[in-house]
């Protein structure tokens, strides 16, 4: 019992950061009908911002971790204007191969810049564990935690209650009809990709330091976000921000009792699994498009 | 079936029985009943919006009704996928697309041929005789079947890159090559000229005379009313009418439906 | 004409043996060789039936994996019940490998088709990455990160013939060769038959193809079963000439590279692969000596992303247009579909394969 509430409070803390990143990825699919396979990047691109503005620059870790996402966001529509605006309204393939193209570049970069070798981040935070009962978890992690609840809760905000949001949800909707309407596609495009960039460098800033940043850590978190996405629905933002929870607490059960070998297989697991069974997404009625 | 029409004796080859298609609230049809007979060349027509579309895509599988069966040939389509209502030999053509323009006009047809051979994986694989044969023959029937609807001196040609007429043909002769009993074809003269048209009604009538059966859905009035055997009339989802081309002139609720709704594609 | 060429490109490539005499550079050219047998597979989902398989490499590792234990054999213990599996010959693994990546083709086939599109791009991505956890955790059967050592180079041959132990690069040469020129004859037959016309057709136009009577999941699923079963066979030949395998051999820049050679080379083309893989499969050698992996890897990115922009179709076609240009020009039956597989053979478009004059 007291092991599962553990697992519990650890799914809560994972889920954060990662319906973070599963709301990006599923906010470019929806509005741009994109694969973005450079999502992990954008993660791991937030986690080598982060180590440079607070360990090598020295700044203060929560403005560091702003200029992170700040410079996610610009790297993302700087992806966007280059590699994708001349390809708009190519067929999905076409802007894969791309995608797939920038991930190797991005990712090989890093490693030229940064080498090969782990970067850890320290934090100002306490060391000593915040233990309430049986439980116990690091002040770091709870920080992770209300940063990307909050996080979350401004994309929410952007989303429903700004002008951008309302642009972007009716682009979402119909892009053409959007167009009529006066909307410019193309910049809201830019802003969408850049959004959801941000959204993945937020991740990568905020657990950089809880683990350490290496070159290939996308990898695997551009195949979290595509399990979460898939679990919430192509397209559906509730969703994939359920997703990340779904899919934090799938890895902490496979992790404490199958095999830690297996934490990072869950997320394949529940793909194929969905797929199987429900292939729309679990929340297929809330907002899907398409 | 108190608004079919029996024009022969003989059991119909297909039978739209209560069918009714609802997307969410809108009703695209409601309890629609018609009959094709063997041989016949049946029209529905009708306004834009009016369900002909709906109803096509219902009767080849490619939209399940919310209620109602569709019969060929004595089976129930009920449930099954399109390629295998293709496979009972009721064969469509659609609006748009007709054709694959990246592909010869040649290839197309093969393609075209799909349900005439069922090769065996191993022999194509091994390159047997018995494959190399059936390829042959295939070859043959897609040079006739070009020549039926009169356009094999474009077979090297791509598909995308035929006169438009020509483009509506190898359509037709797309699902002419998988070998229907009936042939389903959607506003097959749209947008041709007035020779393509007549080119297009003389195929008609060959096709007629090789007794196939023919389901039109088709905006060009004259057209319809020279070549149809019988005329089903669509409006807001349901059948108005339900006659000969004479009898379709002169019904009252016809005329009055298209003065008031359509008169602009009549 | 084409046959000639092709024939005379074949004698060359028959003769590299007897004046390569550089061991290194014959080695490249088997490794090379096997990639191209793995793009060729990838071509067959990717160019003919237009479907992206990025977990490709998972494929290729089953079948590796599959050949070596068959050969080596093992013992591990399954819910408490003992297998153990006595060593069978190379060749015996070789065809398991084949079948095993042919059985996962179908099951991702089945599952991933009824969705498609970026569905299936990401179930097939999960899907290596699944692989690849497997066998860096499963360590009674692979041996995890430890890598599976030993594996006996393949041999050919029956008890009342003799056996051929392929112990030189040359001899391993000759064998792959031989295996992509059957391979290639393979896909040839299979794309220039109703099974390949129906392929391409999904691909033009899913809604036509299936109204002219062309199942859907029947051809997609046989696509993936062939592709998944020659990807296998290729990570077979992998695993027998390379003698050790670990679960990098999983690692996603293996299916990136086959992507890069399909593309590069011109999907949908039987040629295409076999030109991207023999320009991908020799660049490293000629890079290695001026820059390291990570800029080889950006200058791949960075052509990926060019070959879209620039040559979409890659360089097959382009090939093919150029040379077509000035040669005869479209007249009505003479060069005719009855000729279209001479005058288009290495192009998607004409499906009718060669044949006898017509009309």
């Amino acid at each position: 019992m007291d092991q599962l509430l553990q697992h519990l409070v650890n799914t809560i803390i994972m889920g954060g950061t990662y319906a973070l990143l599963g709301i990006g990825l599923t906010l470019i699919f929806g509005i741009m009908r994109i694969v973005n396979f450079t999502h992990g990047e954008l993660y791991a691109f937030g986690a080598y911002m982060m180590y440079f503005f607070a360990t090598i620059l020295g700044m203060n870790f929560f403005v560091s971790i702003a200029f992170a996402i700040a410079a996610g966001m610009l790297l993302g529509a700087i992806i966007e204007f280059l590699l994708l605006r001349p390809k708009r309204g190519a067929d999905i393939d076409t802007t894969m191969l791309i995608m797939i193209g920038a991930w190797i570049v991005m990712q090989n970069t890093e490693h030229l810049a940064w080498g090969g070798i782990a970067k850890s981040i320290t934090s100002p935070l306490p060391e000593a564990p915040l233990v309430i009962g049986p439980v116990s978890v690091s002040w770091l992690r709870v920080m992770v935690l209300v940063i990307a609840l909050a996080l979350i809760a401004a994309s929410y905000m952007v989303i429903n209650r700004t002008k951008l949001g309302k642009a972007m949800r009716a682009t979402f909707q119909d892009s053409d009809t959007a167009a009529l309407m006066g909307i410019n596609i193309n910049s809201i495009y830019t802003m969408t990709f850049g959004f959801g960039s941000a959204l993945a460098a937020a991740a990568g800033a905020l657990l950089g330091p809880v683990f350490v940043v290496t070159p290939t850590m996308g990898d695997l978190a551009s195949l979290k976000a595509f399990a979460i996405v898939i679990l919430g629905g192509l397209g559906n933002i509730t969703g994939a921000a359920i997703g990340g929870f779904i899919l934090a607490f799938a890895e902490e059960i496979g992790a404490g009792y199958i095999s830690s070998g297996y934490r990072d297989a869950m997320g394949f697991v529940i793909i194929i699994i969905v797929l199987l069974f429900r292939p729309t997404g679990l929340f297929a009625k809330a907002e899907r498009v398409g | 079936m108190d608004t079919s029409v029996a024009t022969s004796a003989s059991k119909p080859i297909l039978s739209v029985d209560h069918v009714a298609v609802q997307f969410g609230g809108l009703v695209a049809i409601s309890d629609m009943c018609f009959d094709v007979h063997e041989g016949e060349l049946v029209s529905l027509i009708g306004p834009n919006g009016a369900g002909k579309t709906t109803a096509f895509n219902v009767i080849t599988g490619f939209q399940r009704p919310t209620r109602g069966t569709v019969t060929f040939r004595g089976t129930s389509l009920e449930g099954l996928k399109p390629h295998e209502v293709t496979g009972l030999g009721l064969v469509r053509t659609f609006q748009r697309t007709s054709l694959f323009e990246k592909i010869s006009v040649f290839d197309n047809v093969l393609i075209g041929l799909h349900r005439r051979t069922s090769p065996s994986l191993f022999g194509t694989l091994l390159g047997l005789p018995r494959e190399r044969r059936a390829e042959e023959a295939l070859r043959e029937e897609a040079w006739e079947t070009l020549r039926l609807v009169g356009i094999e001196h474009q077979a090297n040609e791509a598909g995308g890159s035929l006169p438009y007429g020509d483009q509506r043909l190898l359509g037709v002769a797309l699902a002419l090559a998988a070998n229907p009993s009936a042939l389903l074809l959607d506003e097959p003269v749209s947008g041709m000229n007035a020779s393509e048209t007549s080119r297009f009604i003389e195929l008609l009538m060959r096709l007629r005379k090789m007794g196939k059966t023919i389901l039109l859905v088709e905006h060009d009035m004259p057209m319809v009313m020279k070549i149809s055997d019988r005329i089903v009339v669509l409006n807001y989802g349901r059948i108005i009418a339900n006659g000969t081309p004479t009898e379709i002139q002169n019904n009252p609720e016809v005329i009055a439906a298209y003065l008031g709704g359509g008169v602009k594609n009549a | 004409m084409k046959l000639i060429a092709s024939l005379l490109i074949l004698a060359f490539f028959a003769t590299v043996p007897l004046w390569l005499q550089d061991q290194y550079y014959l080695h490249t050219l088997v490794v090379t060789g096997i990639f191209m047998l793995a793009a060729m597979s990838l071509n067959l989902l990717l160019g003919f039936t237009g479907q992206l398989s990025l977990g490709h490499v998972a494929f290729f590792g089953i079948g590796a994996y599959v050949s070596a234990l068959t050969s080596l054999g093992f013992s591990v213990t399954i819910f408490g019940m003992p297998i153990v599996h006595e060593p069978w010959p190379p060749f015996v693994g070789l065809i398991f490998g084949a079948l095993a990546a042919g059985l996962c083709g179908y099951l991702i086939g089945k599952l991933a088709f009824r969705v498609r599109g970026a569905y299936f791009v990401i179930v097939t991505i999960s899907f290596a990455e699944v692989v690849r956890l497997v066998s860096l955790n499963w360590v009674e059967l692979t041996n995890g990160p430890l890598a599976l050592p030993g594996i006996p180079p393949m041999t050919l041959g029956f008890e009342w013939s003799g056996y051929l132990t392929l112990w030189g690069k040359a001899q391993n040469y000759y064998f792959v060769l031989a295996v992509i020129v059957l391979t290639y004859v393979l896909i040839r037959r299979l794309v220039y038959s109703p099974y390949g016309r129906a392929m391409i057709a999904l691909r033009e136009n899913e809604t036509l193809a299936v109204s002219v009577g062309i199942s859907v999941t029947k051809y997609l699923v046989l696509a993936a079963v062939f592709s998944g079963a020659l990807a296998g066979l290729a990570g077979g030949l992998y695993a027998h000439y390379i003698q050790i395998i670990d679960p990098m051999i999983f690692m996603f820049l293996n299916t990136v590279t086959m992507v890069i050679m399909v593309i590069t080379g011109g999907k949908g083309t039987l040629a295409g692969p076999v030109v991207g893989g023999l320009i991908f499969g020799i660049a490293p050698v000629v890079l290695r000596s001026y820059v390291g992996p990570e800029v080889q890897w950006i200058l791949y990115g960075v052509l990926m992303i060019l070959i879209v922009f620039v040559l979409p179709e890659g360089i097959v076609p382009a090939i093919e247009r150029w040379f077509n240009r000035g040669g005869a020009s479209r007249s009505p039956t003479g060069r005719g579909a009855s000729s279209g597989g001479s005058s288009g053979d290495g192009s998607a478009l004409a499906l009718s394969g060669s044949g006898k004059g017509n009309s």
